[in-house]
């Protein structure tokens, strides 16, 4: 390993204890948008964590993964909101 | 070396404490629009730092080590910056719209005027 693997290790793991507070959200959630807003931080959190572990590891893979994530995130972000949002307008 | 290292640790540090500014607020306001205010402004502004960092990261391999993949490394990276600051605020707002729409209404709030003035 070369000398910034520790640098770029550590956020990647607070990024992981803050995923996981997410997921509290997400099993509490009183109402369903609760639920997608936790949804959708875990999301962001996942892109930026991958992000740093490619770094980490030196790989362009993890990276790759991460663009095709953040896309279809957004992709079932909109369609959970579509469906919340209700049949066409009465 | 020494300079790299001090704006590396400073980039990655405003990019995680705001990212955990994000997830605590998600878990302590009140209700669904100002949880969406705290996640999704401190999520994308932190992730901006995260990814800016990684990029200079890379230039300097790039420049003492003269291999392509940090390049690659770079690009991709600021191509998934994009693609996280374009659909953020997006995703962001389809969920607000959809939350009004099912009819949460805010923490404390009596009256809606939004869709009072819609029904007119």
């Amino acid at each position: 390993m070369n000398e910034f693997f520790g640098i770029f290790i550590i956020p990647g793991g607070l990024l992981l204890i803050f995923m996981l507070l997410s997921l509290i959200r997400l099993i509490l959630g009183p109402t369903v948008p609760d639920r997608i807003v936790a949804l959708d931080t875990m999301n962001t959190l996942v892109v930026a964590g991958m992000i740093l572990v490619g770094a980490a590891f030196e790989e362009v893979i993890y990276v790759d993964v991460a663009i095709v994530y953040a896309v279809l995130s957004y992709i079932g972000t909109l369609y959970v909101a579509k469906y919340l949002e209700g049949g066409p307008k009465k | 070396m020494r300079i790299l290292l001090t704006v590396l640790y400073i980039f990655l540090g405003i990019g995680v404490i705001f990212n955990g500014l994000g997830s605590i607020g998600l878990l302590r306001f009140p209700d669904v629009y100002t949880r969406l205010h705290a996640t999704t402004k401190n999520t994308t502004f932190g992730s901006i730092f995260t990814c800016l960092a990684v990029i200079i990261f890379s230039f300097y391999q790039l420049h003492m080590t003269k291999d392509s993949k940090f390049l690659v490394l770079a690009l991709h990276t600021f191509l998934a910056l994009v693609c996280l600051i374009i659909t953020n605020p997006t995703g962001a707002h389809a969920i607000a719209r959809a939350a009004h729409r099912s009819g949460v209404m805010p923490k404390q709030a009596v009256i809606d005027q939004l869709k009072e003035a819609k029904l007119q």
